[in-house]
């Protein structure tokens, strides 16, 4: 997994609230053999119409969001099914930062694994936020993992709360891989081991 | 002195990287054997991760579980869209990551559990894993050997190690000699039907006793397949002389001096005197007779001269699975299993898709016809299976008795390619799965050896392959 390190990026508002797995990414796409490629059909029905032209009035189609790194969200983002597919939509679509009053468990746990972070706040302070997403393309958001800070164009700091263990995989860009891989002493020293021990392995 | 240890004891100290306070380890895998279906979000998240494979030279990937296995597979178009494309991402992700590889063209492509073996990969002591149930195969070798997820293949990409806590050690004992016409089909049925599907859950089974002394090395792999049908991961039957035969010579065993060193590792590969079992289940050669299942659990298992049956035979949740399983089935209790006909046999699988299993169905069937309107179809383990088939004249023997003899894959086993049972079609197979829908959406399953399948064939019915004789 990446290591997460502090950005600066464009914060799409999606105030729309319950937000579930099949907005995120619809079933018809899980046939795929592939975690990556999702980001093109990330919201396909709220993005296309039937006939796959981009629905103008959304939110990612608009030429300030395109390249939008951030997600300022309605409450509940994420609630439906367990996909993984969600978080790998929304990951390769680029989005590194979720940011809602409420997450359904599974998919902010799914988010994490996948390198995203998810950041609850209360309901003000996602007020505030929407607003400065809405201001559109200028309007950049910094995100401090390790600082616990998110700060707005207007030059606001918001802190925010996160696990300690999840935001040092994070920082260090550990998954359960990442994690055997901080052992990879042990590993190494298992190997030349074997190499003597068991040389025809 | 230390304490007396199991077989299984032996070879999980062997491999243990790291052990946290908790006893969570990292199991150290020898070998990682990779297929077409559950691979592909391994690699990509590599991919994205930008990891490589830790141990590709320990790698080893084969497309089987949705190649056809028609005689004109060269064409793609024989695949569909969603087949050729996790075939074609297989064949891409064994490049790029530089793994070893057998592409359908290749000779050597087959079933993974076939290929292992029969190309000197799977070794006795070693750890083998793949993204599929039946690796407990590889356990014929005495090496542990399991089925991991998606997930856990893509960490054993990257670190090569597993995160494992260790199972309990169960031990089932088979005593004194096998009758005629009993095979080890027979005795890993007979042995479900004792312990039921759960009854290994939790553990890694070590087969003991003479029965498995006697076994070739293709016997104890269509024992140790089933294991994970008994509810075990893994299922172990020590090394000795009839393993080092099996294994010498083999394309990837060792040689030399090598060979030397390892063979003397080989021999400590034993469960020492006294060690202690969790569980212990003992059945008498003897007793076993040729059986077949008769429901859609792979315990739903009698001997063939039995009759199917009766609901009410059965205690507490079963009666219901039992009177659900007589229904799909379309079978009535108290009918004699020996008039339950049959239209389709299917004989291969990574249980009984190797050279002995079809020179046991050439046994029964040569110089005979297969009943009029019968699909009968033969789908050989590995193509080195298929060449060596044809090479003893078994190939021939089965065109003449009027046998489909196909390329090597998984086929009908789990029906993913075309080949699939329609609609209330009744299958004798040699897998090892009976489940509802398994082979194709509401087909019948009857589950057999070789032989017997072999004579169900001929005479359109299950049968008594001994009274073929
Ligand atoms: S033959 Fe059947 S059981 Fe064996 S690997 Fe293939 S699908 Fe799985």
């Amino acid at each position: 997994m990446k290591k997460f390190e502090t950005f600066t990026g464009v914060a799409a508002p999606m105030p729309l609230v319950n937000i579930d797995t099949d907005m995120i990414i619809p079933k018809i796409f899980l046939k795929t053999i592939k975690r990556s490629g999702l980001g093109v059909h990330a919201f396909d029905e709220m993005r296309f119409d039937r006939q796959g032209n981009e629905i103008p009035d959304f939110v990612l189609n608009k030429p300030a969001y395109r390249k939008s790194e951030i997600i300022v969200a309605g409450d509940n983002f994420g609630c439906g099914s367990s996909r993984e597919h969600a978080p790998w939509a929304l990951a390769d679509f680029g989005i590194k930062v979720v940011l809602s009053t409420s997450f359904a468990d599974i998919f902010f746990n799914n988010c994490f694994k996948n390198g995203m972070l998810p950041i609850v706040l209360p309901q003000e302070q996602i007020d505030l936020l929407m607003q400065d997403a809405e201001k559109g393309e200028n309007a950049r958001m910094t995100v401090d993992l390790e600082a616990q800070e998110i700060t707005t164009s207007d030059g606001d700091v918001i802190k925010f709360n996160v696990d300690s263990f999840k935001k040092h995989c994070l920082l260090n860009g550990l998954d359960d891989i990442g994690l055997t891989l901080e052992k990879s002493g042990a590993i190494k020293s298992f190997e030349e081991n074997a190499a003597q021990s068991r040389p025809w392995v | 002195m230390t304490a007396p240890k199991t077989l299984y004891d032996k070879i999980w100290d062997a491999h243990v990287a790291h052990e946290a306070e908790d006893g969570t380890c990292l199991l150290y895998i020898d070998r990682h054997l990779v297929h077409e279906v559950t691979s592909p979000q391994a690699f990509e998240g590599l991919r994205m991760a930008g990891r490589k494979v830790h141990a590709p030279d320990k790698t080893i990937a084969v497309p089987d579980h949705n190649v056809p296995t028609t005689l004109d597979r060269a064409n793609p178009e024989t695949m569909t869209q969603d087949s050729r494309i996790q075939v074609d991402a297989l064949d891409k992700n064994a490049r790029e990551f530089g793994v070893h590889y057998y592409p359908v063209s290749d000779i050597r492509q087959g079933i993974v559990h076939i290929v292992g073996p029969e190309n000197g990969w799977t070794l006795p002591g070693m750890t083998v894993v793949c993204g599929d149930s039946h690796t407990a195969t590889h356990g014929a070798f005495g090496s542990l050997a399991h089925g991991i997820g998606t997930s856990e293949v893509e960490h054993v990409l990257a670190t090569q190690t597993l995160i494992q806590k260790k199972s309990k050690n169960m031990k089932v004992e088979v005593t004194g000699k096998l009758a005629p016409g009993v095979t080890p089909k027979d005795v890993v049925l007979a042995i479900i039907g004792e312990t039921g599907t759960g009854g290994g859950t939790g553990y890694v089974i070590e087969y003991c006793g003479q029965v498995f002394r006697d076994m070739s090395m293709e016997g104890r792999m269509t024992v140790c397949n089933m294991a994970i049908e008994g509810g075990a991961r893994a299922g172990l039957v020590a090394p000795d002389e009839t393993t080092f035969n099996y294994v010498k010579g083999r394309t990837h065993a060792p040689k030399g001096a090598q060979w030397e060193a390892a063979l003397n590792w080989w021999k400590t590969l034993y469960t020492d005197d006294d060690a202690y079992f969790d569980k212990v289940v003992t059945l008498k050669g003897e007793d076993i007779q040729p059986v077949v299942t008769w429901g859609t659990s792979p315990e739903d298992v009698l001997p063939i001269t039995a009759v199917v049956p009766h609901p009410d035979d059965f205690e507490g949740g079963k009666i219901e699975a039992a009177k659900r399983a007589i229904e799909y089935m379309g079978l009535t209790p108290g009918q004699k299993l020996t008039d339950i006909e049959i239209d389709t046999v299917f004989i291969g699988s990574c249980t009984n898709g190797r050279i002995e299993d079809l020179r046991a169905v050439a046994d029964v069937v040569k110089g005979k016809k297969i009943k009029d309107g019968m699909r009968a179809m033969i789908v050989p383990g590995s193509g080195l299976v298929r060449a060596q088939a044809e090479e003893e004249g078994l190939a021939a023997i089965f065109a003449e008795a009027g046998f489909e003899w196909r390329l090597a894959g998984c086929s009908m086993c789990l029906a993913m390619n075309p080949d699939q049972l329609s609609e209330g079609e009744r299958c004798a197979a040699t897998s090892n799965r009976n489940f509802e829908g398994r082979q194709g959406y509401k087909g019948r399953t009857h589950l057999v050896s070789p032989a017997m399948a072999a004579a169900a064939a001929l005479t359109g019915r299950l049968t008594d392959v001994r009274e073929l004789a």
